[in-house]
C-alpha cells in the first residue's frame, strides 16, 4: 500500500487509497471517529522543503497509531514548502486521513476552487479554511497578498463545490467533491466576546468541525465553551482544541511575539522558568492541559501542534490518556518497507 | 483620515440616522438620475463620495459598501481586506495584526455595531467582494436598488 519512490519519481500501487472492507476510506475517517462520538485527536506535519515524497511519510509514520489525522499545512507562517495538495494526496495514498489547510493568502477563488476539486481525485477527504497569516510573517516579504476569499466566505464556497456541485459562478461540476469541511478559530484574540458568533456564522457556512489555535489559557477557554454550548454549536459541529508543548520559556515568549494570536499567560511563562528540565516541563503543561480540556463539556478532541518536537507527539498522546485506550488506525503498517 | 475614522465608528448611531435618510432621498431621486443618465452621473458622483466617505471613513471605493454592517469600520482598510472579521491574528491590545499602529478595523466594526439599530453581529456572510465594482458610486447603486425595491420604478 505505500509509495515508491523510483527513479525520484513516486509510483502509486494500483488501488493504494482503497479501505480495508468495512472501514472508511482513508480521507474519511476524521469525520467517521467524531461521527462515532469518539475523542479525536489531530495533529500538524511540517511541511518539508524536499521533493522527495519519503520526507514526508518518513515524519507521518512517527505519529501512526496515536492521531486519527494529520494536518498538512499550506505555506505556514507565510513561507514557501511543500503544497499542502501535493503532501495531502501523498498522504492519503499511503493510507493515512489528511486534513488539507487551505490559506486564503496566496491564492484567488479561481485556483482555489481548482485545488480542492484536484485534492478530492488525489483522496483527499478534509480541508480545513484558513485566512492566512500575513505576507510580512515569512521570508518573502515583498509578496503580493491576495485575500480574494476568507475563512468563511472559502468555506461557503466549499459547501456549494460539495452539496450544490456547482462553483461559486454557479457552474456545474460534474462530480462533487466529498469533503469535511474545517473552519478554524482563535477564541484568544480579541474581540472575546464575538468569537462564539464567529463560530456560529462559519458553521453556518458550513463548516462541520473546527481546530482552534493554541490553547494556554483553561479560563478563557472555560468562557468561550459555554457560551458555545449556549448557543447549541457544540452540536452543530466537532470542536477540537489546540495544544502543544512549549519548548522552553524563551520558545514561550517568542511564540506569544511572533505568532499571530498565540496568546501564554505570564503564569505558564514563570511555571517554565522555574523547572528545571524546561522541555520536560513544557510537555507536561501540555499533557496536563489536554487532559483538562478532555474534561470540558462540548469539546470532541485535541489538535497537537508540537512545533519542532514532533517526535514527542506519540508520547503526549499516551501520557495524557485522552484517548482512553482507543488505537486509532496505523496506516500500511506492515507493509512498509 | 485615520483619527475620523475612528471617530465614525463612534459615532456610528448618528452616522446611521443620518444615511437612512440620505438613501431615501436618493431613492426617490432615481427619476432623476435616469433622465441624466447613470452612466453619465458615475464619475462626477463618485468623485464626490470618494472625497465624503474618503474623509469620514478611509473609503477605498469597493463599490458594495457594507458601512452599515460594519459598525461604520471600513473593511476594505483591514490589510486582508476581510469582509467577515476579524481574522484571529488580532494583537492581544485589540491592534492590527499586520499594522501594529493600527486598530483592527474589525474590532472597531464591533464598537460601531453595538451603538447601531439593530444591535450585535451580522447575520449572515458576507459575499467575496467583486472587483470589477471598484471606483464605481456604491450612492447611485443604492438609489438604483433601493427605488427598485420600494417600486418606485414601474
Amino acid at each position: 500500500m505505500t509509495a515508491r519512490v523510483e527513479n525520484g519519481s513516486l509510483e502509486f500501487p494500483p488501488g493504494a487509497s482503497d479501505s480495508s472492507p468495512g472501514g472508511p476510506e482513508p480521507g474519511q475517517r476524521l469525520q467517521a471517529i467524531l461521527r462515532a462520538g469518539h475523542f479525536a485527536v489531530t495533529t500538524e506535519l511540517p511541511m518539508p522543503d524536499s521533493a522527495d515524497p519519503q520526507c514526508i511519510l518518513r515524519r507521518a509514520r512517527a505519529f501512526d497509531g496515536w492521531v486519527d489525522a494529520i494536518n498538512a499545512t499550506d505555506g505556514s507562517g507565510a513561507n514557501p514548502h511543500v503544497s499542502s495538495v501535493a503532501a495531502s494526496a501523498v498522504l492519503a495514498r499511503a493510507g493515512y486521513c489528511p486534513v488539507m489547510q487551505i490559506t486564503c493568502r496566496d491564492r484567488n477563488r479561481i485556483a482555489i476552487q481548482s485545488d480542492v476539486l484536484g485534492a478530492a481525485m488525489l483522496g483527499v477527504g478534509a480541508v480545513l479554511c484558513l485566512t492566512g497569516d500575513r505576507v510580512g510573517a515569512g521570508d518573502h516579504p515583498g509578496a503580493k497578498p491576495v485575500f480574494d476569499l476568507e475563512g468563511p466566505t472559502l468555506i461557503d464556497a466549499i459547501r456549494r463545490m460539495r452539496d450544490d456541485a456547482r462553483y461559486l459562478s454557479g457552474r456545474v461540476i460534474a462530480d462533487p467533491p466529498r469533503m469535511f469541511i474545517g473552519a478554524a478559530e482563535n477564541p484568544f484574540a480579541p474581540p472575546l466576546e464575538s468569537r462564539p458568533q464567529r463560530l456560529r456564522m462559519k458553521i453556518e457556512a458550513g463548516a462541520q468541525f473546527v481546530q482552534t489555535q493554541y490553547c494556554f489559557d483553561l479560563p478563557v477557554l472555560a468562557e468561550f465553551m459555554r457560551r458555545v454550548r449556549e448557543m447549541g454549536l457544540d452540536e452543530k459541529a466537532h470542536i477540537l482544541i489546540g495544544v502543544g508543548p512549549l519548548a522552553s520559556a524563551g520558545a514561550a515568549r517568542w511564540l506569544r511575539a511572533n505568532v499571530a494570536g498565540v496568546h501564554v499567560p505570564d503564569a505558564l511563562i514563570t511555571r517554565l522558568e522555574g523547572a528545571h528540565d524546561q522541555a520536560a516541563e513544557g510537555r507536561m503543561i501540555c499533557v496536563e492541559l489536554m487532559q483538562q480540556i478532555r474534561e470540558i463539556k462540548g469539546v470532541s478532541g485535541v489538535h497537537l501542534m508540537a512545533f519542532r518536537q514532533e517526535e514527542w507527539v506519540a508520547g503526549i498522546v499516551r501520557d495524557s490518556g485522552v484517548l482512553g485506550g482507543r488505537k486509532p488506525a496505523r496506516s500500511g503498517a506492515g507493509s512498509r518497507d | 483620515m485615520y483619527a475620523l475614522r475612528s471617530w465614525s465608528a463612534t459615532h456610528a448611531d448618528l452616522l446611521q440616522r443620518f444615511y437612512a435618510v440620505f438613501e431615501r432621498a436618493l431613492a426617490r431621486a432615481d427619476p432623476l438620475f435616469r433622465w441624466v443618465g447613470y452612466d453619465r452621473l458615475e464619475r462626477p458622483v463618485a468623485r464626490v463620495e470618494k472625497a465624503v466617505k474618503g474623509l469620514l471613513f478611509d473609503c477605498r471605493m469597493c463599490g458594495q459598501c457594507v458601512l452599515s454592517e460594519t459598525g461604520m469600520s471600513c473593511p476594505m482598510n483591514c490589510p486582508k481586506t476581510l469582509r467577515n472579521g476579524p481574522c484571529g491574528g488580532v494583537r492581544g491590545d485589540g491592534t492590527c495584526e499586520v499594522k501594529p499602529d493600527m486598530r483592527c478595523v474589525w474590532v472597531e466594526a464591533e464598537r460601531g455595531r453595538a451603538l447601531m439599530q439593530p444591535a450585535g453581529g451580522a447575520a449572515a456572510i458576507s459575499p467575496p467582494v467583486d472587483h470589477r465594482l471598484f471606483g464605481r458610486s456604491s450612492w447611485l447603486r443604492a438609489a438604483r436598488e433601493q427605488a427598485a425595491s420600494h417600486g418606485v420604478r414601474p
